[in-house]
């Protein structure tokens, strides 16, 4: 997917005055707080399960090398293929030539971000083969041609009106005298528009949500049962996976799963976890005949052993964004890229560089809660930091922000200056506004005074408040 | 360079892995024992409580549960169920050997009943189950020659019957059970169900019957001391 990261600001600008999107957004802060909340509190183990997923994760990736290894072996014992490919383009070969080797014309998908990330349907459309997407919120935005607004929830951007348009659009063959103005008649459509699909297609393409060393099985976890018959029908399932994915045991994988659900979206279980080892056996009556596993970097072991390796326990249960006012606010295609919201703000400047993506980290207003509703406990704003760090050092914030950074440093690192500066400016501000205690227009200040006033200081500065109470007090005692 | 050695030479690299360090000896170790984790308090019920934890957490997600005494009434019972929801009296189910041996015939003899993999057009199957799990109202199910996959998702109703004695309380017990029945491999796909396919993804507001199937439900075999 060709990344407009570089552009956030503008995206950002054009997504607050969507009133479509706006409306729309109302759904996610309504839709998931709640319901996590809720089920945290059915299970009092789980913030102790939270640790043990983290433990679990961080003990993995420690020891990815080996796991690796012990699952890739597992896949073979088991007959199944792995293709362990360096970059998005070799992954995106990878599928094709299997596609191509069964002379597959139409591959249908089950949820996938890292297929998003690879930009997957467009190389096997210029390939002359159909990628035909399954999850209902991706197959809405596949006839959108637009990429996902959510790790978990593709198409919550879309309203039903929307969506009633899109399939009277593309549904030719059905009567349009149809009624489509319940969610429940579109699920209906979709559901018979797309079980044609599964059983004319060559190829069942799936992501993972695990991969699990002791067996060589990949795990998918869905709600609507499309990738099941996404992986079921057709002749070859491929599993595109990256290989953060792995995790040691069945017993592993169970505890990282009661976590998933209840912070993605507040079930206890989702409805399907299915695992799945090696394709069909010889005595199986139905399932895939041929089973293929891309095993994807793509960067990713560039993390290990630095500031960001944390970010590679996330399972991408979208937790961070439900609870970021930022992503409420500006949506998930303002951020130009795959990955959205707190989750996509550092990990999109490690994937495609802190040049092309560094507003991300910066949209922030680090009042902590992704960290605080993260299963897997990683410290996302101290990463955003670090970014903002590495990007300053790499001189690319704007020369007008750094002179100012600069400019602040140089003051507060000499503290009597800051104290005579501080009280100096205080003094101006608090005299100036005395009248009417906050200001309309402020200069320096025109991004902050241009939608809300500026309340006026009270003309001393905290310092100095804190140096009398502390005199008062000693005087008292 | 193949991508291989050049992405495990990554990972090295950034892992600083010496040799002899210990780290494939750990991983050795972490398979082999395969050690829980922490099992919540709720999955460690026994008896009725666990029968009944299961049933509640089963509705909780919309599946319905029916409770039978022998197995002998599942026939009636699962004859009923569709009568109750207006499907025609045809079911297609699993070719396996506890499926088999309910008195179909005798007991249920309007039911026009099939076997064998899911066909396109069938509108209920029934299936066995390999276990379930109590914590979460999960049904586990797995493939082979007796149990295809099919099954569980094509037809728009799914009808799964449950003995009390397959219903464990963490799904823990179940990979301790999968491990004993199946010592040389997992079965090709195992599937943990909970509740009917459903969908959120338009407006995040609940659907039920998105791909998968619209109803389950689960027959639980209940006997005389068998809880
Ligand atoms: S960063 Fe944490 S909260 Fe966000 S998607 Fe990943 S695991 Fe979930």
């Amino acid at each position: 997917m060709q990344s407009t990261s570089h552009a956030f600001k503008q995206n950002a600008h054009r997504a607050l005055h969507d009133p479509m999107l706006q409306k729309a957004m109302g759904h996610v802060r309504s839709g998931f707080i709640d319901k996590r909340v809720q089920a945290a509190a059915r299970l009092p183990e789980f913030d102790q399960l939270r640790d043990q997923a983290k433990a679990i994760k961080d003990h993995t990736l420690a020891h990815l090398d080996h796991y690796l290894e012990r699952y890739e072996a597992k896949v073979l014992e088991m007959g199944g293929k792995v293709h362990w490919c360096a970059t998005a383009e070799e992954a995106r070969e990878a599928v094709l030539s299997i596609c191509r080797s069964l002379d597959a014309r139409t591959v249908t998908k089950g949820k996938s971000m890292l297929s998003e990330e690879i930009a997957l349907n467009e190389h096997l459309e210029a390939n002359g083969i159909e990628p035909v997407e399954t999850d209902l919120g991706e197959y809405i935005i596949q006839l959108r041609k637009e990429p996902p607004s959510h790790i978990i929830a593709p198409a919550v951007h879309v309203n039903k009106e929307q969506v009633e348009a899109d399939f009277r659009r593309v549904h030719k063959n059905l009567p349009p005298e149809r009624s489509l103005s319940e969610a429940a008649q579109l699920v209906d459509e979709a559901r018979q528009v797309l079980r044609q699909r599964y059983l004319e297609a060559d190829v069942g393409i799936t992501g993972a949500n695990f991969l699990i060393a002791e067996t060589g099985t990949s795990v998918i976890v869905t709600n609507e049962g499309n990738g099941d018959l996404t992986q079921t029908l057709p002749k070859a399932h491929i599993v595109v996976a990256s290989l953060e994915k792995v995790v040691p045991t069945l017993e592993d994988c169970a505890t990282i799963l009661r976590v998933l659900a209840r912070s993605a979206t507040g079930q206890e279980f989702s409805s399907y976890t299915t695992f799945s080892t090696g394709p069909r056996r010889p005595e199986d009556p139905d399932g895939p005949e041929e089973y293929h596993v891309i095993l994807l970097d793509n960067g990713r072991s560039s993390m290990l052993g630095t500031e960001f390796q944390d970010m590679l326990r996330c399972i991408r249960c979208g937790a961070c964004m439900n609870h970021c006012p930022v992503y409420h606010a500006v949506g998930g295609h303002s951020y130009g890229w795959v990955y959205p919201g707190p989750m996509g703000a550092v990990l999109t400047p490690s994937l495609i560089g802190v040049e092309e993506a560094g507003h991300l980290p910066n949209a922030s207003t680090f009042c902590g809660r992704c960290e605080a509703v993260c299963p897997m406990r990683i410290p996302l704003p101290k990463m955003m930091r670090h970014w903002r760090e590495r990007e300053f050092e790499q001189h690319q914030a704007p020369a007008k922000a750094r002179l100012a950074i600069e400019a602040w440093a140089f003051v507060a690192k000499r503290p009597r200056l800051y104290r005579w500066a501080t009280s100096l400016l205080i003094g101006a501000l608090g005299r100036a506004g005395r009248r009417r205690g906050r200001f309309r227009e402020l200069p320096l200040a025109g991004g902050w005074t241009a939608h809300r006033d500026f309340p006026a200081p009270s003309g001393r500065s905290f310092q100095a408040r804190w140096a009398e109470q502390q005199r008062r007090g000693r005087a008292s005692r | 360079m193949s991508s291989r050695k050049a992405i495990l030479g990554a990972i090295r690299h950034s892992l600083g892995r010496q040799r002899g360090d210990g780290a494939e000896q750990a991983v050795e170790a972490r398979l082999r024992t395969h050690d829980r984790n922490l099992v919540p308090q709720r999955g460690c019920l026994e008896g009725e409580a666990l029968l009944s934890l299961f049933s509640s957490q089963a509705e909780r997600v919309d599946a319905t549960v029916e409770r039978v005494a022998t197995d002998a009434e599942v026939p009636e019972a699962v004859a009923e169920y569709l009568k109750r929801n207006n499907l025609p009296p045809r079911v297609r189910m699993a070719p396996h050997p506890d499926i088999q041996a309910l008195p179909w015939a005798e007991k249920a003899p309007l039911l026009e009943v099939a076997e064998g993999r899911a066909d396109p057009q069938d509108l209920v199957s029934v299936t066995p189950a390999f276990a379930a799990v109590a914590e979460t109202g999960t049904l586990v199910l797995h493939s082979g020659p007796q149990t295809p996959t099919t099954l569980n998702f094509l037809p728009e109703n799914h009808v799964v019957v449950v003995r009390a004695s397959q219903v464990v309380g963490a799904y823990e017990e179940v990979w301790d059970r999968l491990r004993a029945a199946n010592p040389a491999a997992l079965p090709r796909t195992v599937n943990m169900i909970t509740g009917p396919s459903r969908t959120g993804d338009i407006e995040q507001r609940l659907e039920l019957g998105a791909h998968g199937p619209r109803r389950l439900h689960i027959v639980l075999i209940a006997e005389e001391g068998d809880s």
